[in-house]
């Protein structure tokens, strides 16, 4: 199944160990993800103002190409559009619903663009996780190797995924579909409320406490729950719990620091893909010696 | 057989256009019998009227009109980007961009020579910088305000995908930046009509030149060259030639050797 595929900036430099590990799990999977031939970024933030169309060209434009690839023969007769970073996903998703519901504005941004062809509204934007769930996590199961046995991990949502409900993949208050993926990979999944609040987003950029504040009370609800580890799928996410983690050991010395996994790092390990795979050195906490704890590397499963 | 015929005319019609825009491109200050000229256009030099030579370009054109330029030309075939233009069509309302030299001027132009792009462009030791994306938002921060709006390819005289090379910089894809910018004549139009005020030529030529320096491989026939100068091999040519009067240098011009066409 070829389908086309949006990386989104953070991909390709920061996070590119979660593009790379995502790219080798879905082939596992039957998926072949077709990047996007001259994407440009997703516009990052979805623009609430009424009149401000310009912020959304740099997302429409994106789904111009999802036509272009379709016309090119890249893909066959295939609109969905899968990302994998949820702001990413986010912004383009909103944007789509936008231009749906308000063909004004559509026209407007089709006349900005006269040397695109038109935008005619056919693309489905999909995050990995929902395109995983539509084929069926018995088929994530079949492939699991490696099952992540002992690994007791705490699923983080975030916002974007889950809101605004019109783009949401899936319930923004009792969010699942990571459980199941956790269940389908042998790991044990610890549930908490504070898998669905705000990491701090940009605010890290502005003022690094903010983000180091919010994410200690992240961290720490889901180790007080019996978390070992964290999975996510933004990169923004992974950032300010991830990184973030150096200021919050310099205000909380008894801090206990704790890994912080994309999700398709998780599926690769136990699908017993080789480490390269995971990239591990663009993890700031080194989720290691953890791994190595719980028996999942070390052995002789990787490929 | 049809379309070889066509494509044979369509050859014949751009060598026409060539050896005018050639003959168009010639300086032409003086020189110019008024009788001769057939057809006559009338453009709009900041806003005033001038009768001018319909086969003149925008810059021989202003020439004729009376203005002499000290800035803001240079090598007057489209190669050095110092005669950028803004201009619009007369009943139209967009403004279009291009380079002097190089467009022809229409009846009922509106004309603006643009001498100098005051743009951004800051100093760097190339070899201290980092091969990193951030490298480029360092000393272009601006970069993550580009909305995708296509502006500066629509403004672009050299047709060059200005948008998606700026987008190969944020995604810190070097080797498609450096590519995609390489035919840039710095003109600064781009930057001009940018409504997020990027200085695109100068990102890529800091984005070239980091791909230079830490990502292709270094050309042997460079280092032997420098090699070559640091060893004098040419300062005896140099010294003969910076000792020639400016007859004998015209006529060592005029007999260069040249590579074959």
């Amino acid at each position: 199944m070829k389908v086309p595929y949006y990386p989104g900036c953070t991909l390709k430099t920061k996070a590119a160990n979660f593009e790379t590990s995502a790219l080798a799990v879905a082939e596992r999977l039957g998926i072949e993800l077709v990047e996007l031939p001259r994407w440009n970024c997703c516009g990052t933030v979805y623009s609430l103002a009424d009149d401000d169309l310009i912020h959304h060209v740099a997302a429409v434009r994106n789904l111009i190409r999802v036509q272009e690839m379709n016309a090119q023969g890249l893909v066959d007769d295939e609109y969905r559009l899968v990302t994998l970073c949820s702001m990413c996903f986010n912004t383009l998703k909103q944007a789509n619903v936008r231009m749906s519901e308000n063909p004004e504005d559509l026209e407007k941004i089709n006349d900005l663009m006269y040397l695109e062809d038109d935008y005619e509204g056919r693309v489905e934007v999909k995050h990995l996780l929902e395109l995983v769930d539509e084929l069926g996590f018995d088929k994530v199961e079949e492939q699991v190797k490696n099952p992540l046995e002992g690994l007791r991990i705490a699923p983080y949502y975030g916002c974007m995924l889950l809101r605004p409900t019109e783009v949401g993949i899936d319930d923004p208050e009792d969010p699942q579909i990571q459980t199941r993926m956790l269940e389908a990979l042998g790991a044990e999944k610890i549930e908490n409320p504070y898998r669905k609040v705000c990491c701090g987003s940009y605010q890290t950029v502005q003022d690094k406490k903010v983000v180091s504040n919010l994410a200690y009370d992240i961290l720490t609800h889901a180790r007080n729950a019996g978390a070992d580890a964290i999975s996510l799928s933004c990169p923004l996410c992974a950032f300010n719990l991830d990184s973030r983690q150096r200021e919050i050991k310099e205000d909380h010395p008894s801090f206990r620091e704790i890994p912080v996994f994309y999700f398709t790092q998780l599926m690769a390990m136990a699908f017993g893909l080789s480490e390269d795979y995971c990239g591990f050195d663009l993890n700031y906490i080194d989720p290691e010696p953890l791994l190595s704890a719980k028996g999942i590397i070390g052995g002789s499963n990787g490929e | 057989m049809a379309s070889s015929e066509e494509s044979a005319t369509k050859k014949l019609d751009l060598q026409k256009v060539m050896d005018r825009i050639a003959e168009a491109s010639k300086q032409v200050v003086s020189g110019v019998e008024a009788g001769t000229v057939e057809n006559w256009v009338t453009i709009y030099i900041m806003g005033r009227a001038y009768q001018v030579p319909a086969d003149l370009t925008i810059l021989t054109a202003m020439e004729y009109a009376g203005y002499k330029f000290v800035r803001g030309v240079g090598c007057r075939q489209g190669f050095c980007g110092a005669c950028a233009t803004l201009y619009r069509k007369e009943g139209e309302y967009k403004l279009q961009a291009g380079m002097a030299c190089q467009t022809r001027v229409e009846d009922g132009m509106y004309l603006v020579q643009i001498p100098f792009t005051p743009a951004e462009k800051p100093s760097y030791d190339i070899a201290e910088l980092d091969y990193d994306v951030n490298t480029l938002f360092e000393y272009y921060p601006e970069l993550a305000r580009c909305v995708s709006c296509n502006t500066c390819t629509k403004a672009c005289p050299q047709d060059l995908e200005v948008m998606d090379y700026v987008q190969a910089g944020i995604k810190g894809d070097f080797g498609d930046l450096a590519e995609e910018s390489f035919d840039c004549i710095q003109c600064g139009l781009c930057a001009i009509r940018c409504p997020s005020e990027i200085v695109q030529y100068n990102v890529a030529q800091l984005g070239r030149r980091l791909y230079g320096r830490y990502d292709s491989p270094e050309p042997e026939h460079l280092t032997n060259r420098l090699e070559e100068i640091d060893e004098g091999k040419f300062e005896q040519a140099l010294d003969e030639i910076t000792s020639l009067g400016r007859e004998e240098l015209e006529k060592m011009y005029a007999e260069r050797e040249r590579e074959q066409e």
